[in-house]
């Protein structure tokens, strides 16, 4: 059967910390479901605090250090992620919402994604649906559709224990689905892409488009403008 | 091979003194500069062009045509001249003038210009900003090889029997290259004229720019200009030298920290593993530029980018001392050793001519008489068959 290559990408800052304590439940939990099924696992992840020296020079500059490039490799082989944050000031922290700004647009399209937050207080709950959502949104990923989140008082609940189960099972059942790989395969050319957009993944030029066609002498007109014109109305 | 300084023609405050040169300061700087380029025996001085504050190049062929007057050999180009914003009619004109009175020293680079709010300033929109590149250029392209146009495009009014003039020196237009460093469609645009492609190779690690050159080099190829070795590259470059790394390095790390660009960014010895960027000694210096042709193969101009952030003239002046009778020189041994035989020689306006017509001499327009409109007739040139006989007959 098929192995799945799963990234964790944690937010958390302190060692050990409870975003990360989060985010490997999850994959555990993916890890053990995903088996049943016949399929292996292996998880690559990615502490962003360990890339925190390089941020400035990704924001500033787009220029990206070794453990970024590190980073955005295992990403690009990602069949799934689970993607962990603690909740600073009623929103994802800096470091979290900084790193996926940084990346690509197109890198990550149709990856099915685990969301998870972890809190001091109950309050900040919806940040994951309001503000994480769309971010991944934006990025064009799949997220499941359980949310993971866990404040103080969570921790002793078994009822963050069957929210794992739950949106690890949606995780699984995702990337079982193919979606991702037939979203490259099938449908990759009708995303919007500039060159460069996915690290280096995007396919070829394509030589068959208006500005090619006007990058070699040709004319932006279209054929509606003449009536004689051999290409007819766009 | 061709080496050169380009300025992008920031005026910046000098971190170290705390002094911002004047307006007037800067241009007589730049032009002292670009004068000295040529006594340390470098081959092209480049402007830039830029519509805003703090730059002061808003007229590249006025400055260029000076520098040329105070010069001998130095090749005069840009880095680079607004294709988007500029109506590449009076590109055809400005540039052609400036041929003329350089005799034929000069080429031009084109981009594209990435500062939104100048484009509505010349009643454009940055949203176009390709598209607008891409069809201006195939209107300068003709204007410069036809002696009357007529054209309709998406952007600009439209001709009807326009002729620019002057015609090109020895009807021989000025050498394009094209400067991109993410758009495979304007490398195409490259190829498929046969003009040169600049990678200003300043701002990201080498492996970005070679892709694009690559593909520039087979699309070169596939529109039957030769082989890919003869594809036409420029690369640009940075570079502080010293005497020894360590000066080098004290001496540029507070221009490198404030920079406008790439300041309070990474740091600079992060920029210089990860980016073209060579602080140090001439010899780390000549080592790094050599590095460039491993990555993209033999190529045609190489530019350094010395004189921003704010650097003071003397300085500037002795890093040009330094490049002129350290660096190049031995980069010129040292590439011609390792240089293909058959890669393409750089272009000048001679060996265009050369290309055009020969032994052959070039052809000299010569108007024909006023006939009080520009508009009718085959040619206004004498050597061209008139379609439309003139009336009153002469």
């Amino acid at each position: 059967m098929t192995d799945f290559r799963l990234v964790v990408v944690s937010a958390g800052v302190s060692d050990p910390s409870s975003t990360r304590l989060l985010a490997d439940r999850a994959t555990q939990r993916v890890s053990a479901l995903a088996r049943e099924r016949g399929h292996a696992v292996s998880v690559t992840t990615v502490d962003l605090r360990e890339l925190l020296p390089e941020l400035p020079a990704a924001l500033s500059s787009q220029l990206l250090g070794p453990r970024f490039t590190q980073a955005v490799d295992a990403l690009v082989a990602a069949d799934a992620l689970v993607v962990a944050t603690p909740v600073y000031k009623a929103g994802a922290s800096g470091l979290f919402t900084s790193f996926f700004q940084v990346l690509d647009n197109d890198l990550l399209i149709g990856r099915p994604v685990i969301l998870a937050a972890t809190a001091g207080t109950a309050r900040h709950a919806l940040v994951v649906d309001e503000e994480m959502r769309a971010l991944f949104a934006y990025l064009r990923t799949l997220p499941v559709p359980t949310s993971l989140f866990a404040s103080t008082e969570d921790w002793t609940d078994k009822a963050l224990g069957q929210r794992i189960d739950r949106a690890a099972r949606e995780l699984v059942l995702l990337m079982d689905s193919g979606f991702a790989r037939a979203v490259r395969d099938d449908a990759w050319g009708s995303y919007q892409h500039t060159y460069g957009s996915a690290g280096g993944t995007e396919l070829g030029i394509d030589l068959d488009s208006d500005m090619m066609r006007l990058a070699t002498g040709g004319s932006l007109r279209s054929g509606d403008d003449d009536p004689f014109d051999p290409r007819g109305p766009a | 091979m061709q080496f050169g300084i380009m300025s992008v023609s920031d005026i910046t405050r000098d971190p170290v003194s705390g002094y911002t040169p004047s307006e007037k300061e800067r241009i007589d700087a730049i032009v002292r500069i670009a004068v000295h380029a040529e006594e340390v025996g470098l081959d092209v001085f480049a402007i830039g062009e830029h519509h805003n504050p703090p730059f002061f190049s808003s007229s590249p062929t006025t400055l260029l045509a000076h520098i040329g007057a105070l010069t001998e050999r130095l090749i005069l180009t840009t880095s680079t001249t607004l294709i988007t914003t500029n109506d590449p009619v009076r590109l055809a004109e400005e540039y052609a003038m400036l041929q003329h009175l350089v005799g034929g020293r000069m080429d031009l680079m084109l981009g594209r210009g990435n500062t939104a709010p100048v484009y509505p300033w010349f009643g454009q929109d940055i949203r176009q900003g390709l598209p607008l590149a891409l069809e201006n250029y195939n209107l300068l392209h003709r204007l410069w090889r036809e002696d009357v146009v007529d054209w309709e495009g998406q952007f600009r009014t439209p001709l009807q029997g326009f002729t620019s003039t002057p015609r090109p020196l020895d009807d021989t237009p000025p050498f394009v290259w094209h400067g991109s460093i993410r758009t495979p469609e304007i490398a195409e645009q490259a190829a498929f004229y046969g003009n040169g492609y600049f990678a200003n190779n300043i701002f990201w690690p080498k492996e970005h720019y070679q892709r694009l050159i690559r593909f520039y080099r087979q699309r070169f190829e596939h529109y039957g200009h030769g082989p890919q070795k003869k594809a036409i590259v420029g690369l640009g470059g940075q570079a502080f030298l010293a005497e020894n790394s360590q000066d080098a390095h004290a001496q540029f790390r507070p221009y490198f920290n404030e920079a406008p660009v790439y300041g309070h960014g990474p740091s600079m010895e992060d920029f210089e593993e990860m980016t073209p960027l060579s602080v140090g000694s001439p010899q780390e210096v000549i080592d790094k530029t050599l590095t460039f042709r491993e990555a993209f193969g033999d190529y045609q101009r190489q530019m350094f980018l010395i004189d921003h952030a704010g650097l003071p003239v003397d300085t500037v002046l002795k890093q040009l001392d330094l490049l002129g009778e350290r660096v190049v020189p031995v980069l010129r041994e040292e590439l011609a050793a390792r240089r293909d035989p058959e890669a393409a020689e750089p272009p000048t306006h001679a060996s265009l001519v050369k290309a055009k017509y020969g032994d052959a001499e070039p052809r000299q327009p010569r108007p024909n008489a006023n006939r009080g409109d520009n508009v009718t007739g085959g040619s206004p040139y004498q050597d061209s068959e008139a379609e439309v006989s003139a009336y009153p007959a002469p």
